[in-house]
């Protein structure tokens, strides 16, 4: 049993705009084993990743996992559009922190 | 067995690209040059105040390369999303920049057309009132007639339709207004008789370039390879290469769903692609399917201007200010609404945005009690007029500066500035008011789309 970060054991891990009015989170691992035991741990909820970033669980449009790639990814609804006033990341290129930072126990 | 190759020369014209790795694509003899131009990851600044994505001399330079050489070989050559939004503002001065390459060179023969894609606003209306608007995610506002009227160009994404027409009417250079970004790709597959599935798929790949490469950049070339049981996609340098996973990841990116995949009038699903290693840098992608939409609908692009706004950046590097900067930050806006009390309270907003603190993430930061050596603090006002934004914004930075904080030693100025003026006007602020999906029949989709042939000698 190991505990990491799961920005030290994803190959990719980024956020960036899916249209203006939505930012999507990808993690993407170099090898299954990882890939799965991710998958399978359930960690990757809505509740928690609501709680990471926290906003309301209703504002997570999807979380879906996609073998092919060995990755998932997280969906949600911006507060405030891209490029508008009060925004902060037009381009939603900066908004993996948290989610990098979350703890994972690999068995 | 059927093959279409299609060079990408670059993720957004005007990025620039290697001229080496274009030559080595053109060396493969594509059946067609298709470029991207546009983009909304910008904001919607660019659709709102009509400007570009890139300046008009790094357009004629990606441009002027393409154009001539495609000319040479007499391969098509298609742009996706003109000007950066494709509005006709974007297309027209895209246009001009294609007509002086033209002229320059003597191609006035080229047969070249250009597609329209600005929607009139009565169209729009009449389809609100009809309940054919869907807006696109529960972010996006309520759109009302009156919001529909404050809204500037309305722009739709075509699909491939138009652009295979303008293809069998015989153009070699095509200027596509607003585009979904795989649609010129997929046009070109198309008209060679490769399945849609194929094109469409290769286009969200492509339209990028090489950022689905090892290393990835918008700013390379990649080649396509279509056939009728799949594609390939390869790099067009030696230092670049695909990997499955690469190519697999950008399957992936910038969109809401991995496998999933919307466009005008048809749905993509990749859950079923297999990506293999096909040679030492290329990748072959094979079981795309697609399905046409159960309506057929393209996705509207307009951005309404909500302010005017004027910043400034200042540094903090005083440890009991920066211990206290949020509560400081409240009441130096406290004092300025109280300056401005004559002045409608709603008719501007004020904002810092605390770098060093939680500047990228704001509220959702876990971080923001974590305090550094410094601060760099952006604050701004935004207003209904550029007038009203600089002179509140100019009294936040006077207030600022002067801030006596309790505990204040640093009692000769609270911000360091590293612009003389401090303060940067910057102008309208827009947000995008239409970002719907609108229901049209196959015979307005004609009309919105409308192809025009382009007379380079009466343009002259």
């Amino acid at each position: 049993m190991k505990e990491c970060r799961l920005y030290d054991i994803a190959k990719v891990i980024r956020s960036k705009n899916s249209g203006p009015f939505q930012i999507t989170l990808d993690v993407l691992f170099e090898d299954g084993e990882t890939y799965r035991k991710i998958r399978e741990s359930g960690i990757i909820s809505r509740e928690k990743v609501a709680a990471l970033y926290r906003m309301e669980p209703e504002r997570i449009q999807d979380i879906v996992f996609f073998d092919k790639a060995l990755g998932f990814k997280i969906t949600y609804d911006r507060d405030i559009s891209s490029g508008t006033c009060g925004d902060r990341d037009v381009y939603g290129a900066q908004q993996h922190g948290p989610l990098a930072e979350l703890r994972v126990t690999l068995s | 067995m059927k093959e279409v190759k299609i060079l990408a020369p670059c993720g957004i014209l005007g990025y620039g690209f290697p001229k080496q790795s274009f030559l080595n694509g053109l060396e493969q003899e594509p059946d067609a040059v298709v470029v991207d131009a546009g983009s909304t990851d910008a904001g919607p600044h660019k659709l709102g105040g009509g400007v570009g994505i890139v300046s008009e001399d790094a357009c004629r330079k990606d441009l002027e390369l393409i154009i001539t050489e495609a000319a040479k070989r007499d391969i098509p050559v298609i742009i996706g999303s003109a000007g950066g939004a494709g509005s006709r503002i974007h297309v027209q001065r895209t246009l001009a920049v294609i007509a002086s390459i033209i002229h320059k060179h003597h191609l006035e023969e080229l047969p070249a057309s250009v597609i329209w894609s600005d929607i009139p606003k009565e169209f729009v209306r009449e389809k609100l009132r009809q309940g054919r608007l869907e807006k696109l995610g529960n972010a996006v506002k309520e759109l009302t007639e009156e919001r529909l009227e404050e809204t500037g160009n309305i722009v739709a994404q075509m699909g491939h339709e138009s652009i295979v027409e303008a293809l069998e009417r015989g153009s070699r250079l095509i200027v596509c207004g607003r585009a979904y970004d795989p649609s010129p790709f997929a046009a070109v597959a198309l008209y060679g008789g490769i399945p849609l599935e194929y094109g469409y798929h290769a286009g969200k790949i492509l339209e990028c370039a090489a950022l689905c490469a090892e290393p990835g950049t918008t700013k390379d070339c990649m080649l396509g390879i279509l056939r009728e049981d799949g594609f390939i996609i390869e790099p067009l340098s030696d230092m670049r290469r695909c990997t499955p996973l690469s190519v697999a990841a950008h399957t992936f990116y910038e969109k809401e769903h991995p496998y999933l995949l919307r466009g005008p009038g048809i749905v993509m699903n990749l859950e079923d692609c297999d990506f293999s290693q096909h040679s030492s840098s290329g990748v072959m992608v094979k079981g795309s399917r697609i399905e046409k939409a159960r309506v057929y609908q393209v996705k509207l692009e307009g951005a309404v201007l909500t302010a005017y706004r004027t910043c400034v950046i200042a540094g903090i590097r005083d440890p009991i200010l920066i211990s206290i900067l949020e509560e400081v930050e409240r009441k130096v806006e406290e004092q300025t609404r109280e300056y401005y009390s004559d002045v409608d309270a709603d008719s501007y907003q004020i904002r810092f945005v605390n770098y060093g603190l939680n500047g990228v993430l704001g509220d959702a930061e876990p971080r923001a009690e974590e305090r550094g050596h410094e601060v760099g603090v952006l604050f701004e006002a935004t207003a209904a007029t550029q007038e009203l934004a600089d002179a509140v914004c100019g009294t936040l930075r006077s207030t600022f500066l002067h801030y006596g904080y309790e505990g204040r030693k640093s009692t000769a100025g609270n911000l360091a500035f590293p612009y003389s003026p401090s303060d940067i006007s910057c102008g309208p602020v827009y947000e995008f008011s239409v970002y719907h999906l609108m229901e049209i029949d196959e015979e307005e989709r004609k009309r919105l789309f409308p192809i025009e042939a382009l007379d380079w000698k009466q343009e002259a």
